[in-house]
């Protein structure tokens, strides 16, 4: 049963954005695994993510006046079969930020509803693997009216973000590889202020929040009642500007990170549909984000409503 | 296979197909507001009481050449050949500039505050650099742009723009000269036309008085500004409001007059506001010696106190024995009863913080890397003033007495602080976390507190229709700063009361400026 992946990866996205705890949520579901029809998989999460160096554009440094900069998320995931090939899921996560020196007002609140629909158009035997081919759609809002512009204590960046990942998954054996693509548009945002300074001086409450695009590439064992993978990946702001020296973050700069990680799943096989999950990751390059080191872990039941017994997931794989 | 091919497509459609579907563009709120077209020229504007100008012809404005001469008609010509052959961006900066000169000048300033208020990051020793004017490009950056500073830069650029235009004024009625449109009326005018004699330029004046004091305040931007200045002049003549002599002369009048202020500002103290290590001791000790608790710097590592001697700067509106009489009585003893009251009423605010709160806070913090309270009610007043269609002259004789307000508002607040010494909340009770960052600097009497009594105060003389919205405005941003964590409500209240008074001075003054309402 392995409704729990996507959900990882949610929390990985989450953590890195760092200095925001950034729209990076609205990376969807990113493994090569479908719910089969009218099955859902649904379950609390929780991740931790914290730093102390951070990038103020390209020069690392730490901050006296902050600190480490933990932000903590709680959430509830899910995800639906509405057919074998086709999946919705969701996501809405509690999130709450705190500096461990300065004066600074840590923040918390229910962050960004993110939903998403995914599709496997194409799954067939390529050699002596399986190749499976993947189209998600994302689309994430702010659930409540939270302060974007409180950086790096905010708890999300506020834009509404449409987002599209292309992505593969070929397995040979016990062991697997997915990469996947997304391009993620941002709407603009309303601060609380009617001027700020980027480059130049903007003379409105609006912000301009640049799009991004999102590379994941994932390898690792997938059998049984385990997967444990090692994944890498990649967060980058297609425009926005550079922290300035001794400046605060601002919605709008130019996040960008790499990090590696790894994640595990265990389906507790005493009892039907419900599994485990947990992992971490490390921001390894960074530019105007933290470098974030992030746990997570999560618990995750399967509810069936098709009257059938609880069934194991839809992939083909071997599982 | 093919549905591979087309999934991929589709893909790649949509990735290139949203971001374009989507305009994202960001507009400001002064981007696109008409040419200024003055409801009155203000003809008499020559016997207006200038700031430090003894008399409006202090400086010489030679005799111009006369409109049927044949350098004259090259002038003209040098408009047409312009205008033959427009670019869109010829098009856009006649359009940008005819906003206003000194509605635009104080929006670049504001620009060029909000980059340079940046605190500089300390040495490797936990000391801290400290900006140098003689070498400004080198980090940290020349200047450190702070609320005093800034309200300096303000107030020093406003009223050298005001006299020199005053002086300006003084010479197109003396001279009479018409507009270039109105003596060949073949020539195409791009902008509003006037019956304001058109020589000198008051937009070149204010060019010139902006960009003399600019050397000084921003050394380290003068590729940016001279960039500025040379569009400017450019879109006058281009949009035919002025020939080439007419902007000259108005430039060298706006550098002459400004010269005058900035002998006044290198002589105004400010240079050594910042105290050194033997003052900032002496504050700490004096205080001690009162009974009191000190304020320190809650930074890591602690940083020097923000302008000690700023209080001793030389005022626009009143005399230095005057700006001592305006300092307050004392704010509650630390150790007093009130004292914690006041303290506990903080804490309260913090650790129940609501999003309309948070909202005031934010809205009107005005902290690190803008433009500063000062730049924020300069906002405020440019933006009403914008619906007034006042003269060039009149606008700068407003913000003059707004900005010489906010100025002499920081002077009197910072000698409070440093008189007093006061610590802030955080300081007195760690617990309370602070929804803004906590500036450098004591905490008695509050500075946005001041500032907003001194700007709401004139600015209700100048539009009174407006003056319930100032006064709301500056109980709001005053407010903020205990919602914030940062300020007791004593600071607030008294700072308010004490910019009030600031103000009051500018009003006298407005009454018998010979300008009128």
């Amino acid at each position: 049963m392995n409704c729990l992946n996507y959900c990882k990866h949610i929390a990985i996205a989450l953590g890195c954005l760092t200095l925001a705890q950034s729209k990076a949520s609205a990376q969807t579901e990113i493994d090569g695994i479908m719910m089969e029809k009218k099955n859902l998989c649904i379950g609390p999460m929780y991740s931790h993510s914290s730093w102390t160096e951070y990038w103020e554009g390209t020069n690392k440094r730490n901050n006296e006046n902050l600190g480490r900069v933990t932000t903590q998320m709680f959430s509830i995931m899910g995800n639906y079969g509405i057919t074998d090939k086709l999946n919705v899921l969701f996501g809405a996560p509690y999130v709450a930020t705190k500096a461990s020196a300065g004066t600074l007002h840590g923040m918390e609140g229910v962050q960004d509803l993110n939903l998403w629909v995914k599709w496997m158009p194409i799954e067939k035997t390529i050699g002596k693997g399986e190749f499976s081919a993947y189209a998600i759609g994302g689309y994430s809002f702010p659930l409540t009216n939270y302060a974007a512009d409180f950086l790096p204590l905010s708890i999300g960046l506020r834009s509404r973000n449409l987002s599209l990942r292309a992505m593969a998954d070929y397995q040979l054996g016990w062991f697997y590889v997915t990469a996947s693509a997304t391009y993620i548009q941002r709407s603009n945002i309303k601060i609380d202020r009617t001027a700020y300074y980027t480059t130049e001086m903007h003379l409105t409450n609006e912000v301009d929040m640049p799009d991004a695009a999102s590379f994941n590439f994932r390898t690792g064992y997938r059998h049984g009642d385990w997967v444990a993978e090692a994944v890498v990946d990649n967060w980058t702001t297609l425009g926005g500007f550079d922290i300035t020296r001794n400046n605060m973050p601002f919605p709008s700069n130019e996040m960008n990170a790499t990090r590696v990680g790894v994640n595990l799943k265990y389906e507790v096989p005493a009892i039907a549909g419900f599994s485990l999950t947990g992992g971490g990751n490390y921001v390894v390059a960074g530019r105007n984000v933290g470098q974030a080191t992030t746990v997570y872990g999560g618990i995750f039941y399967i509810l069936n409503f098709t009257g059938k017994k609880a069934s194991k997931p839809s992939n083909s794989k071997q599982n | 296979m093919k549905k591979l091919i087309i999934l991929c497509t589709a893909v790649v459609a949509a990735a290139v197909t949203i971001p374009l579907a989507c305009s994202k563009d960001v507009k400001g709120r002064t981007d696109d507001i008409p040419a200024l077209q003055p409801t009155k020229t203000d003809i008499d504007g020559g016997t207006w009481k200038p700031v430090l100008l003894t008399a409006a012809n202090e400086f010489a404005v030679a005799a111009p050449i006369a409109t049927n001469s044949p350098d004259y008609i090259a002038q003209i010509n040098e408009i047409k050949t312009w205008q033959a052959d427009l670019t869109s961006d010829e098009k856009a900066i006649v359009k940008y500039w005819s906003a206003g000169a000194i509605l635009r000048w104080n929006e670049l300033l504001r620009e060029l505050v909000a980059k340079h208020n940046l605190p500089p990051y300390q040495n490797p020793d936990g000391t801290y650099p400290v900006p140098n004017a003689n070498n400004p490009l080198a980090y940290p950056q020349f200047p450190f742009a702070n609320p005093p500073f800034a309200a300096r830069a303000y107030a020093y650029i406003a009223a050298a723009q005001y006299d020199a235009l005053v002086a300006a004024w003084h010479y197109k009625k003396q001279y009479n000269r018409p507009a270039p449109y109105k003596v060949d009326n073949t020539l195409q005018v791009l902008v509003p036309q006037t019956d304001l004699p058109s020589y000198p330029s008051e937009d070149a004046v204010v060019v010139g008085a902006a960009v003399e004091l600019m050397k000084l305040l921003f050394p380290g931007d003068q590729d940016y500004i001279q960039r500025k200045a040379e569009e400017h002049k450019r879109a006058r003549i281009i949009s035919g409001a002025n020939v080439r002599s007419d902007i000259e002369a108005g430039e060298a009048l706006g550098k002459a007059v400004a010269q005058k202020f900035v002998t006044r500002a290198r002589g105004d103290r400010a240079g050594v506001a910042g105290g050194n290590q033997a003052l900032w001791t002496q504050l700490e000790t004096d205080c001690m010696a009162k009974g009191e608790k000190p304020w320190y710097s809650l930074e890591v590592p602690k940083r020097p106190p923000m302008l000690p001697v700023f209080g001793k700067v030389k005022t626009f509106l009143f005399d230095s024995l005057t700006a001592v009489s305006l300092r307050p009585g004392p704010p509650p003893l630390t150790g007093s009863e009130k004292m914690k009251q006041e303290t506990n009423e903080i804490y309260d605010y913090v650790n129940n913080p609501t999003r309309e709160r948070l909202a005031i806070v934010h809205f009107w913090a005005d902290g690190v890397g803008t433009y500063t309270p000062p730049g924020h009610w300069d906002a405020i007043a440019a933006e009403d003033f914008i619906k007034k269609n006042y003269s060039e002259l009149r606008w700068a004789r407003n913000m003059a007495l707004l900005n010489m307000s906010l100025m002499d508002a920081a002077i009197v607040c910072w000698d409070t602080k440093y008189y007093y010494f006061n610590p802030r909340p955080t300081q007195l009770d760690p617990r309370i976390k602070t929804l803004t960052g906590i500036p450098n600097f004591p905490a008695y009497i509050s500075g946005h507190s001041t500032f907003s009594g001194a700007a709401a105060t004139i600015l209700a003389h100048l539009n009174p229709e407006r003056a319930t919205a100032y006064s709301d405005m500056a109980k709001e941003a005053s407010l903020s700063r205990m919602y914030g964590g940062i300020h007791y409500r004593a600071d607030c209240e008294v700072g308010l009361e004490v910019g009030n008074k600031i103000g009051g001075y500018a009003v006298d003054r407005a009454k018998t400026d010979g300008a009128g309402n």
